[in-house]
């Protein structure tokens, strides 16, 4: 598959109550590496794989939840000509400094109707994962906290999902995987989007609030791995709210659990790969609860009701 | 540590709860059910409740769930706040569940 485009989720930034409590929670629970602070005060992390520079930034604030979430595009052309397309789409964008967010270039911000802030942006500096580019070794698993592979998604809740849906799949080009249809059998309740050929790169409900974060998703390399994460959310006494289960929509092994300000979190493994040719699933009102946790087969009150 | 009793006004339900343990989580590991559970990080809102009697340590939770006059009136997210004496307390907090299904409803042709 040639990819072009919208290539992957790059960073999201997300508000804490306790900016210092959070820094060493992501540090060595969830086992990210930090990468500094910028002079507002923000706290950048990436994982050990990941070679751009960062991909979680911590921001303090009074509330929890999610500022912006952000699309990394293949080139500055491709950056301009997505700009353009979402004017032309009726999208007021904005253009973020280069610098303004640590190592990482021009960004061109909106909001989509679910009034959630995303953006998109084409340079963020390379500095390597931690095996390198020639002759790498193998990364070891062991070691202090989680340790993800990638940040891997968000799942975001709000009113016009249906106005997301048609802005990302007409003007920033992904597919959609999977939808879940409400007891009418014609609302989406929700929808999985990815612009890869991931299960999803990005996934909304319908929800009554605007601007919710449902959670923000890190990838594992194995069930086993997932397991083991829940063994560290124990002996560290995380917040667990669901797991170890599975989904039956992407099929991923999964766990939720809580960031020390509240905001959900997911370590998830597996799904499948999906190609632009394929015809996308369909869930039923009647299997939802199959469908989000595939051995609970029940809808918990806290999957359509927690948010930050 | 000491141990002090928390009692649920609304349903009567009464359990001990280490000053070590959050009121909530005090509830949760005694399987005593009340409040509604939802990040027990302070930053959802869904455990929200009302202190009529007693003190209590509590730590930062999110101002889009408590504000500043709230808290003057003793509300608080009980995920949040550490006993240092007996506590009543008034639950305020609901899980707003099934958010979906009034939207539903009034989408639906065929309800």
């Amino acid at each position: 598959m040639a990819m072009t485009g919208v290539l992957r989720p790059g960073h999201a930034q997300i508000r804490v109550l306790d900016l210092e409590e959070s820094v060493k929670w992501y540090t060595d629970v969830m086992g990210l590496m930090p990468m500094g602070r910028d002079a507002q005060g923000r706290a950048y992390f990436k994982t050990r794989s990941e070679r751009d520079h960062n991909s979680v930034v911590l921001r303090q604030a009074d509330e929890a939840g999610i500022d912006f979430f952000a699309f990394k595009v293949l080139d500055d052309a491709t950056l301009a000509d997505l700009e353009r397309k979402l004017q032309a789409h009726g999208v007021a964008t904005e253009r973020i400094p280069a610098g303004e967010l640590m190592e990482t270039g021009e960004r061109v911000r909106f909001k989509i109707p679910t009034g959630h802030t995303i953006e998109l942006y084409a340079q963020k500096t390379a500095v390597g994962n931690t095996t390198g580019c020639f002759d790498p070794e193998v990364d070891v698993i062991d070691g202090p906290g989680l340790r993800p592979i990638r940040m891997d998604h968000c799942l975001l809740y709000g009113g016009d999902i249906d106005g997301n849906v048609k802005l990302f799949t007409e003007v920033l080009g992904f597919s959609m995987v999977e939808r879940v249809k409400l007891e009418d059998g014609q609302t989406d309740l929700a929808v999985w989007l990815t612009c890869s050929a991931k299960a999803h790169d990005i996934a909304f409900v319908r929800h009554a609030e605007d601007g919710k974060l449902h959670h923000l998703s890190f990838q594992m390399p194995s069930w086993e791995s997932v397991l083991r994460a829940a063994d560290i959310m124990s002996i560290n006494r995380v917040s667990i709210d669901i797991g170890p289960t599975r989904h039956g929509i992407t099929q991923g092994t999964t766990i939720y659990f809580f960031d020390p300000s509240g905001n959900r979190l997911e370590t998830f493994c597996g799904g499948y790969d999906h190609y632009p040719d394929m015809q996308h699933i369909t869930w039923s009102w009647e299997h939802v609860g199959r469908g989000i946790f595939y051995h609970d087969r029940k809808l918990n009150d806290a999957f359509l009701s927690v948010v930050t | 540590m000491q141990k002090f009793d928390i009692c649920i006004e609304n349903t009567g339900e009464h359990y001990a709860c280490a000053d070590s343990r959050s009121v909530l989580e005090g509830m949760e590991a005694l399987g005593k059910k009340g409040i509604p559970v939802g990040c027990r990080q302070g930053g959802c809102g869904v455990c929200k409740v009302q202190v009529l009697e007693g003190r209590f340590v509590r730590r930062v939770m999110s101002r889009a769930h408590v504000s500043a006059e709230e808290e003057s009136e003793g509300c608080v997210l009980s995920c949040r706040i550490y006993p240092s004496s007996d506590l009543r307390v008034n639950v305020i907090g609901a899980m707003k569940k099934n958010v979906c299904r009034p939207a539903a409803a009034s989408l639906s042709p065929n309800p």
